[in-house]
């Protein structure tokens, strides 16, 4: 049993040993230079190769959910399609506008993937797996992700197309407002755990009440939390049904119709990067990060569980944009400035009234009142906005 | 409640996803190169020159008239007539066109030349595996490749084809009656007129 025991603990830790064991070998002097460089580069690998496992199962996805095949030329049930893509994307001419900022039109893409990349520096993928434990990692995460804003509206400004321009001013508005509730619906995790460290909130998570684990999901303002927080984090990874900013079928690619080969597949990587870190983050915050759903499960390696949390909001993100329709501009806002953000505000007044409340079932129900009675007015105040009008034209007539 | 008809269409989404696994009716899509759907009758691209009988250029219904050419709208097809005569399927000598091309990349498949013909010579086809990797050569279709049997025709549009049959073997019924009222006028005459050999 011990042995078993020690098994489990060893296949959980492998990674870390084999880093530990592997820097025995490097002087005293380069060891914090080469732990960097073996904490980065699997990041660097492991997730742009889910990036690609990503987009042959959307394609797949979302053909299933059209009744269509997907793609299955590639190799056996088009499992090699990412390759194809790949090597597509690097053979292609790397066109650029003759007026664009050049300068600019190229650090656009690089910024971008940069960005996202820096936010896995917070992300704890297992126990023990996380590259910096900063005691601000919740707003080291935020920070770097608003980078992302600037690289869009680098590429849309410097390509000097009004499809790119239109893309990117939408893309800033869009951005600018999801962040505030994003954020905010991050904050009653914050003052649940006490702590803005990534590795201590989940460490927080990880404990269990019989085999029911500690997640902050299962609380009433946890699981409004999470809601806000994924809707948000849609909007702010520019997916459907909030993918204005590149709405193809009006605006072609938005902020990066001008770009083409590789640069274009390093804006689709970063964002799809992004995507994989804010949710990354959504289970970091709500969904116990690398901690197993049940007690008697704990044995399985952590960073699976990470991985495996990562599937299943990657699988959700497929299912909603093979569902809902794009938004138009207006619904966009009002849904952040009317709905999300006054949802989010009385979240944070949920999370300190069940914090200062006795433990029982008179917190829940006071909590989900809290929380239900809210998200029904506002959401009917959200449909009596609903009046369509003949709208007459002053000027061109 | 806002949020209520997503879920209502996440739940159709999702039916439809294990529902493409389990029913394979939900699955529409024709796998195109090892599948094929049967070709719709009515259906038409670029035409095609039908002929009658085994041998291509033998049984060839064009004469030459060239009034397709004059027709057509953007000018794709290009026609030179033959100096000589050659026998027709009836065995009656006609000309015959010595070229025949059609460019498909002009073409518009407007189906006017199919309409002008006095022949029934040009026919629209359904054959849609014309890509080539040559985009000048390979689209100009000379006579040789327009050329399509009289039973090819009749497998793509067979009411169409069947009406036309009909119409020619009744016009041959017609001109085969006349010839032999008039050889036997022509008998009839040299009978009781042996000096004159022309007949009128």
């Amino acid at each position: 049993m011990t042995h078993l025991v020690q098994l489990a603990q060893l296949l959980d830790q492998i990674f870390v040993l084999a880093k530990h064991w592997l820097l025995g070998y490097v002087p005293a002097g380069a060891q914090p230079l080469c732990s960097a460089v073996l904490s980065v580069v699997p990041i660097i690998i492991v997730f742009p190769l889910l990036f690609a496992i990503t987009t042959l199962l959307e394609r797949k996805g979302l053909g299933r959910i059209q009744n269509r095949y997907g793609p299955n030329r590639v190799g056996p049930f088009g499992l090699l399609q990412p390759i194809a893509d790949g090597v597509k994307t690097l053979t292609k001419e790397d066109i650029v506008p003759i007026t664009a900022d050049h300068a600019v039109h190229f650090l656009a893409p690089l910024l971008l993937v940069s960005a996202s990349f820096m936010d896995y520096a917070v992300l704890p993928i297992g126990r023990n797996m996380v590259i910096v434990n900063l005691n601000a990692g919740v707003l080291f995460f935020f920070a770097v992700g608003s980078l992302m804003e600037l690289a869009v509206f680098m590429a849309g400004w410097s390509s000097r197309s009004k499809y790119t321009l239109l893309g990117a001013m939408r893309a800033i508005a869009q951005m600018i407002s999801y962040e505030v509730p994003l954020v905010l619906a991050s904050i009653v995790v914050i003052m649940q755990a006490g702590s803005l460290s990534t590795v201590a909130i989940v460490n927080m998570q990880a404990t269990y009440t019989g085999i029911w684990p500690h997640w902050f999901v299962f609380t009433p303002w946890g699981f409004a939390g999470f809601v806000l927080f994924m809707v948000a984090a849609t909007a702010e990874s520019n997916r459907s049904p909030f993918d204005l900013p590149e709405g193809e079928s009006e605006i072609i690619a938005g902020y990066y119709t001008e770009y083409s080969g590789f640069k274009f597949a390093l804006f689709f990587m970063g964002e799809y990067i992004g995507m994989f870190a804010t949710s990354g983050m959504a289970i970091t915050l709500f969904l116990g990060g690398w901690s197993a759903p049940f007690s008697f499960l704990a044995w399985i390696p952590s960073y699976f569980w990470f991985f495996a949390k990562l599937l299943v909001l990657i699988a959700v993100f497929i299912w909603v944009r093979g569902t809902l329709p794009r938004l138009r501009m207006d619904q966009l806002m009002n849904l952040a400035w009317e709905f999300m953000l006054p949802m989010t505000l009385l979240n944070l007044l949920t999370a300190g009234i069940w914090h200062f409340m006795p433990m029982g079932p008179s917190r829940w129900l006071v909590c989900s009142i809290m929380v239900a009675v809210p998200c029904i007015l506002l959401s009917r105040g959200l449909k009596h906005k609903k009046k369509f009008q003949v709208h007459t034209y002053h000027y061109s007539e | 409640m806002v949020g209520e008809g997503i879920l209502k269409g996440m739940a159709e989404t999702a039916r439809n996803f294990f529902g493409s696994f389990v029913s394979k009716d939900r699955l529409t899509t024709v796998q195109y190169p090892e599948q094929r759907e049967l070709r719709i009758e009515a259906a038409r691209d670029f035409p095609f020159l039908v002929y009658d009988g085994a041998d291509w250029h033998q049984g060839m219904r064009c004469v030459a008239c060239q009034i397709c050419e004059k027709e057509c709208p953007p000018k794709c097809i290009f026609i030179e007539k033959s100096k000589d005569k050659k026998p027709d399927a009836n065995g009656k000598p006609q000309f015959y066109p010595a070229v025949f091309n059609i460019d498909i990349s002009v073409c518009m498949s407007c189906q006017i030349c199919v309409e002008v013909c006095p022949f029934d010579a040009i026919k629209m086809d359904v054959d849609y595996d014309l890509s080539t990797d040559d985009r000048f050569g390979g689209l100009l279709l000379n006579k040789q490749r327009l050329s399509k049997s009289n039973e090819y025709y009749r497998k793509i549009h067979p009411t169409e084809a069947s009406a036309v049959d009909a119409r020619l073997a009744g016009e041959r019924a017609r001109q085969e009656a006349k010839a032999k009222t008039a050889a036997e006028a022509r008998l009839t005459t040299t009978a009781v007129q042996p000096a004159s050999g022309e007949p009128r």
